[in-house]
Formats: structure tokens, C-alpha cells, sequence
């Protein structure tokens, strides 16, 4: 009974009972155990994409009128391995020219930069990799190494449109930071710390009605973060062979591969955590296995809406892109952010300080910055209209004919 | 000589042999993904000194941000990113005496520090770091007036930047 509760912990209590009764020093016992659980953990995330990668092609299939992988295994669930297969026989090329130390170091950075996030991410109460109290900021400095990979990748390659490829990334990347900081420092108002779990347990109302703004922020910017459809310029087909990936073949193109894949996932799991409550649900403190189950419910529902966004949406050029984010994203965020901190502070200064009034406040607030900003952009599209629809004179003669 | 001590050692010869090699490596871009290491290791360094907010801040903000300026800046401004011709000129030698100089001047003037010796003092019981350090960064007894004038330097700086890269009508 108490192993169906919450099988992680009671086998990581065990396995440390073990080690000590083998008459191992309490605090090597602890090193091992996390390795341990470090490893799983890592293998584990990595193991998810073989099935994200399925459910992936099989809905870009659907959309597109076809049936999309369906010979290995029922509905073609085991389609991937065989690419795996497929991969790992493929030659390594390393090209003439290319720094091959920073050529090779780039995959695996990329992929492991991904994998980090899960380092903080709370599966149940009971299940976290790590609970720091700045797990907010962990997410963002993780995601700073997951650019350098995609620059050294680019640069490495000796190839101009890897190059290319690289610098719209930084361009891409570290502009779209900004409304994602701004988007994330919501939660950590509304919940009163950084650390993830906490955060997790502080969403009784989940953040996503206190502050339905911030989650669509979040969840825009975090799309530009994982560089793809509408947002995938660095490795737009059309304009630049595959960006910064261009040379890379074999597993090196596999890891890229794998993990953009699971960077999406870990986004829409980031989603799910801090805006859609967590492992919150019925009965989830009591049963941590319930907590697992909800998350990943949420995560996937999340994950769908990721998929649906890059199979319907065509690309943006690049100035709309960096429009987009400066011109659009990046004020919200501010107002928002002011707005929340002004809200919660004057609450919290008045003593009226019950979850209900904060709720009914702060989502008025949102409505409020939606309403104004909707408002804006009519009035701005209104102007733009009348502009091109003035009458313009066709052909006018210049003003001093040349004569003689 | 306990865990801690040993992965101490660890990332402390990994830092300083990362920074020699910044200034060492014949390519630029290799200097810059050397200074990356070096970073990092002073941010493994805050790890261990219980400072979980400046090691995190240090790779937000010397990796995400620093380092890939510079990586641009040197991507952006050379055609050919192999350094050509001598990695020194002809007054290395003095440069270097300095540098020992400053580095045995300074070891002096620190050993003669009083905590030079000391252990690291463990954090109070049921102290918040980081929101004491949130307090202390707004508190007019502490640090409010450095932290303006940061703030100030910084928007001067942006204000600059947009200025200068504005394009003239």
C-alpha cells in the first residue's frame, strides 16, 4: 500500500536504507542515490520523446489529410524506434573546415540544456528533482545555455547559412527573453516565492484565472524560445537550407532533433506547472501518483495546443517577428507586471488580503490590459486603413520639366 | 578532506584553467567559449558559499547575456576569426613581472586579512537569503542608494544605445 502511494520516494528510502546498512558513509549515500535519480530522471524525459515524437506526426497528419505513420506496432505507435535505428547507422560527417571540438560540443549541449529544466520541475508533491528557492530563475539561466548551443552549432559549422541561421537565433532568443522574465515574475508575485513547488502549492485558484494575460504571454514567448512554426525562422527551410543544424548529420542532427522535440514538451510541462496548478487535483497530497497522473494530464492537453499552433500557423517574416515582441509582448508584460505588483501590494497593505477578492482583482486587471490593448490596436488598424484608402494621384508630372 | 573540499579543488582548477586558456586560445570565439567555463566556475563557487540567487544570476547574466554579446561582437566585426601574427608583442616581459607583482601584492595584503583563514560561517537557522537580500536591496539602511544608481547607469546606458542607433532622417 504504501509502494502504490508513491512508489519514487519509498524506493529512494530504501535503496538509501540499503546503502547504509552496507556500511556506507550517510552522506556518499546520499550522493548516490541522487546520481541515481539524476539519471533516471534524465532518461526518463529523453524516453518521453519517442512517444511525443508519434503523437506529433500523427496529428500533423491528420490536419494535413493523411494517416501519417501506421506500419510499426498499432496505429504505428512504434514508429520510432526504427527511425532510431535508422539514425544510429547513419554516417557522422564532420565538415572540411568546421572547429571540430565546438562542432561536436553543440548537440550535446543543446540537448542537455533541455534536460536541465526537469531538474526542477514538481511531478507530485512528494516527486521534485530539486526544490531551490530560485527555481524561477534557474528556468531562464538554463534556457541562456540552450542559445549558446544553437551559436556554436551555427559558427562551428563554417557555413553561412549555419551562420545565419545563429544570429537570427540570438536575435530570436533574446528579445522573446524579455516577455517570458516579465511573464514568469507574475506567478512568482502571485505566489509570493520562486521555487517551483511552492508555486505549485500556492495555486488553491490556479494562476492561470488570476492572471489569464501572463499564462498567453508565457506561453507566445515560449514558442519563439523553442524556435518553432510560427517562430521558427532559425531554421526556416525556405530562406536557409535548415539554419543552424545545415551541416550536422546522423546523431549529431538525431540530438538537435530530439531536443527541440522535448524542449516543446518541457515548455508545455513548464505551462501546466505554473499556470494550470501542477500536480494539483483531487486527492493529489494524499496520493502522489494521482499528482503525476494530473500533471501529465495537463501537460499534454498543453502539449496539444503547441502542436495544433505550429501545424496551423505559416511563418513570420523577421521584422513581424521582432514587431511582435518589441512592439506588442514587451509592453503588456511591463503594464501587467506593474499592475499585478501595484494590485497585490495594495491588497495585501489593506489587509484584504482573502483569495476571493485577489482572484475577482486581479483578473479584472487582465480584462482591463486586454480590453485596452484590443483597443489600441483598432484604433491603430483604423488609421493604417484610412491611410491606404485616401485617393492618390496616379501619375503626377515632375515639378520643373526639364526643358533644354 | 571531505566532499565538499574535493569538488572544490575540482572546480577551482577547471575556473583557472579556463581563464588561462581565455587568454591563451589563438581563436577569439575560443577565448569567449573559454571565458564561458570560467564563468561558470565562479558561479559553481557561489554554490558552494550558500548563495543559490548569484550563482543563478551569474549564468543568467555572464553567460545568457554577456558572453553571447561577446561572441557576437567578435562574429560581427572580423572577417577572418584566426588571430594572424604573434600572440604577444615585444614588452611581454614586463606584463608578465607586473602581473606577478600584483598577484603577490595582493596575496599579502589579503593573507593579512583576519578571515583569510576562517571557515565558511554556516547561514542562521530559519534565515531567508533571498528575501533578505530582496529587503536589503530596497531598505534606505542598506543598499537602496547603489542600487538606483545602478538602475540609473543602466537606463543611461540603453537611452545611449537607442540614440546612437538611431537612423537620421
Amino acid at each position: 500500500m504504501e509502494f502504490l502511494r508513491d512508489p519514487i520516494t519509498f524506493i529512494g528510502n530504501w535503496l538509501e536504507g540499503l546503502l547504509l546498512g552496507w556500511n556506507i558513509a550517510p552522506a556518499a549515500a546520499t550522493v548516490i542515490v541522487t546520481l541515481l535519480g539524476a539519471f533516471i530522471l534524465g532518461t526518463f524525459s529523453l524516453a518521453l520523446v519517442v512517444f511525443t515524437i508519434w503523437m506529433e506526426r500523427k496529428l500533423y497528419a491528420r490536419i494535413q489529410d493523411r494517416l501519417g505513420p501506421n506500419r510499426v506496432g498499432p496505429w504505428g505507435i512504434l514508429q520510432t524506434f526504427p527511425d532510431m535505428v535508422k539514425i544510429f547507422t547513419k554516417e557522422y560527417i564532420t565538415p572540411d573546415g568546421a572547429d571540430k571540438a565546438v562542432y561536436n560540443l553543440a548537440p550535446i549541449l543543446t540537448v542537455s540544456a533541455v534536460i536541465l529544466l526537469w531538474a526542477v520541475i514538481p511531478f507530485a508533491p512528494t516527486i521534485v528533482g530539486s526544490e531551490i528557492n530560485v527555481g524561477i530563475l534557474y528556468i531562464v539561466a538554463v534556457g541562456a545555455l540552450g542559445t549558446l548551443g544553437i551559436i556554436m552549432a551555427g559558427w562551428s559549422s563554417n557555413n553561412k547559412y549555419a551562420l545565419l541561421g545563429a544570429f537570427r537565433t540570438v536575435s530570436q532568443m533574446v528579445s522573446y527573453e524579455v516577455p517570458m522574465v516579465l511573464a514568469l515574475l507574475v506567478p512568482v508575485l502571485l505566489g509570493r516565492t520562486m521555487g517551483v513547488n511552492s508555486l505549485v502549492e500556492a495555486q488553491s485558484v490556479w494562476f492561470i484565472v488570476l492572471s489569464p494575460l501572463a499564462a498567453f504571454l508565457f506561453f507566445l514567448s515560449a514558442q519563439a524560445e523553442i524556435g518553432r512554426a510560427p517562430f521558427d525562422l532559425l531554421e526556416a527551410e525556405s530562406e536557409l537550407v535548415a539554419g543552424y543544424q545545415t551541416e550536422y548529420s546522423g546523431l549529431k542532427f538525431g540530438m538537435f532533433y530530439v531536443g527541440e522535440f522535448l524542449h516543446a514538451f518541457t515548455v508545455s510541462a513548464l505551462m501546466a506547472t505554473l499556470f494550470l496548478g501542477g500536480w494539483r487535483g483531487p486527492w493529489a497530497e494524499q496520493w502522489p501518483m494521482l499528482g503525476v497522473a494530473y500533471f501529465f494530464v495537463k501537460t499534454f492537453i498543453v502539449y496539444f495546443f503547441v502542436i495544433v499552433l505550429r501545424i496551423t500557423m505559416p511563418r513570420l517574416r523577421i521584422d513581424q517577428m521582432l514587431n511582435f515582441n518589441w512592439k506588442l509582448l514587451t509592453p503588456i508584460a511591463l503594464v501587467l507586471l506593474i499592475g499585478t505588483a501595484l494590485v497585490e501590494k495594495t491588497l495585501q497593505s489593506f489587509g484584504l488580503d482573502s483569495l476571493g477578492l485577489r482572484t475577482i482583482i486581479n483578473l479584472g486587471m487582465n480584462l482591463l490590459i486586454i480590453w485596452g490593448t484590443i483597443e489600441i490596436l483598432r484604433r491603430s488598424a483604423h488609421t493604417e486603413r484610412q491611410q491606404v484608402t485616401e485617393p492618390r494621384p496616379v501619375a503626377m508630372a515632375p515639378n520643373t520639366p526639364a526643358s533644354d | 578532506m571531505d566532499l565538499m573540499q574535493i569538488s572544490f579543488f575540482i572546480f577551482a582548477v577547471i575556473t583557472l584553467v579556463a581563464a588561462f586558456l581565455v587568454v591563451t586560445a589563438k581563436s577569439l570565439v575560443h577565448s569567449a567559449l573559454w571565458l564561458i567555463v570560467a564563468l561558470f566556475g565562479v558561479g559553481v563557487l557561489y554554490v558552494f558559499l550558500d548563495a543559490g540567487f548569484f550563482a543563478v544570476a551569474q549564468v543568467l547574466i555572464y553567460i545568457g547575456a554577456i558572453a553571447i554579446l561577446i561572441i557576437f561582437a567578435v562574429m560581427l566585426t572580423r572577417k577572418d576569426l584566426r588571430d594572424a601574427g604573434s600572440q604577444h608583442n615585444t614588452i611581454w616581459p614586463f606584463a608578465a613581472l607586473a602581473a606577478v607583482f600584483l598577484f603577490v601584492g595582493l596575496f599579502f595584503v589579503l593573507s593579512s586579512w583576519a578571515s583569510f583563514t576562517t571557515a565558511k560561517p554556516g547561514l542562521l537557522a530559519g534565515a531567508n537569503a533571498l528575501s533578505d537580500l530582496g529587503q536589503a536591496l530596497v531598505s534606505p539602511n542598506a543598499y537602496l542608494l547603489p542600487f538606483e544608481l545602478a538602475s540609473i547607469l543602466l537606463v543611461a546606458a540603453m537611452i545611449g544605445a537607442i540614440y546612437v542607433s538611431l537612423i537620421k532622417k
